[in-house]
């Protein structure tokens, strides 16, 4: 596997939930982007963030590692 | 006309659409001549504003078209452009233009206030279910002064197939059914504009002619493009042969040339508009104006009689 490709820092900077258009958690090791607010996350795949709700995961409540 | 709102204005399948963008994606890219023409004239409107727009967000951006434009024309240099973000409702669409790169639904934007200088769309928010809703959310995640550049598909686009389908429909079936995407009329666009908040609000029209040999020809180009009907209600079942056979008919019968090749009529619509700044020109207070008007016209001023005077 080639190492994965990185989110671009300067669209990383600019990124918001689509739902509640605040700001997110990058979760390096996990490839997402968290909402915090939302309690979704976004994947990452090849570098490319989906900012879709669609497609997102949803994060249970507390406890969750 | 439905009275439940909120559902009758999903008039698009969104996911139809993107289907269709995706499978015209992994075509032989011989049909997006139409997005290739569009991205050179918005490249070429880009070239005429004398302004700098270090972070851009292509949105829509059907493999890179723009970009693609731009390099040619010279325009990412010429107007201070250092990124372009492409954004794509479709992940193949968007991996397909160059990084930096994001999946993302024009009706929710994943984009912070305030945050980008230049949004761009090339023949895209035509199939956008809530286009207030979308340039409301593109002008907050402009800078102040930050501009907006779109072209999408106007009403007129397609008039001759429209025509076709209900004559052949009645003709064969006795009944229409909404086969070609219902879209924006000019004259609310600049409206729109306003609403949404942009200040400037500059609308016009472009219209492309495009000849074909036959409907047939016309419908694969369509296809090719990812431009073919998604609207929620439309037929899923596929189109009776002999109704087909008939549209080709009226078509030629109707909207061929001396040589028999038929027309298309593309109108693409362009919409400008800036995120509001203090340094902008505004229209005057009402009242601070400093000449008579009936000065300026050399008439005689009348009261109009409007205004029923306090005692009769």
């Amino acid at each position: 596997m080639p190492e994965t490709p990185s989110v671009d820092p300067k669209l990383l900077e600019i990124l918001v939930c689509p739902l509640t258009k605040k700001p997110l958690r990058y979760d390096r090791e996990a490839q997402e982007l968290i909402s915090d607010a939302a309690k979704l996350a976004y994947p990452i795949r090849d570098g490319i963030p989906i900012m879709l709700v669609d497609e997102a995961r949803q994060i249970e409540d507390k406890g969750a590692a | 006309m439905t009275s439940d709102a909120p559902e009758g204005m999903r008039v698009f399948d969104r996911r139809a659409v993107l289907r269709h963008r995706a499978r015209a994606a992994r075509g032989n890219g011989t049909h997006d001549f139409l997005v290739r023409e569009v991205a050179e004239r918005l490249a070429d409107r880009l070239a005429d504003v004398k302004r700098d727009f270090p972070l851009v967000l292509d949105l829509a951006c059907r493999g890179g078209a723009l970009s693609r434009a731009f390099d040619s024309a010279g325009v990412r240099k010429a107007r201070g452009i250092q990124t372009i973000i492409h954004a794509d409702g479709g992940f193949d669409l968007a991996a397909r233009a160059p990084a930096p790169r994001v999946v993302a639904d024009e009706e929710f934007l994943p984009f912070a206030e305030g945050s980008l200088d230049l949004v761009l769309s090339n023949l895209s928010l035509h199939w956008v279910n809530d286009l207030p809703g979308a340039l409301v959310q593109i002008k907050r995640a402009l800078r102040p002064d930050g501009l907006f550049l779109a072209a999408l598909l106007g009403g007129e686009t397609l008039h001759e197939l429209r025509a076709a389908f209900e004559a052949a429909e009645t003709d064969v079936e006795g009944g229409v059914s909404p086969r070609v995407s219902p879209l924006i009329d000019v004259r609310d666009a600049g409206g729109l504009l306003q609403r949404a908040g942009f200040a400037l609000p500059v609308t016009d029209v472009d219209t492309i002619n495009v000849t074909y040999a036959d409907a047939d020809a016309l419908m694969r180009d369509l296809r090719g493009m990812g431009e073919t009907n998604a609207v929620r209600q439309r037929r899923t079942t596929f189109l009776r042969r002999d109704t087909l056979a008939r549209v080709a008919e009226v078509y030629r019968e109707r909207f061929a040339d001396a040589g028999g090749r038929i027309r298309a009529t593309f109108q693409v619509v362009y919409l400008t508009g800036w995120a509001p700044h203090e340094s902008q020109q505004k229209p005057l207070r009402p009242g601070s104006a400093k000449t008579r008007l009936a000065d300026a016209l050399g008439a005689e001023e009348l009261p109009t009689g409007d205004k029923a005077d306090p005692g009769g």
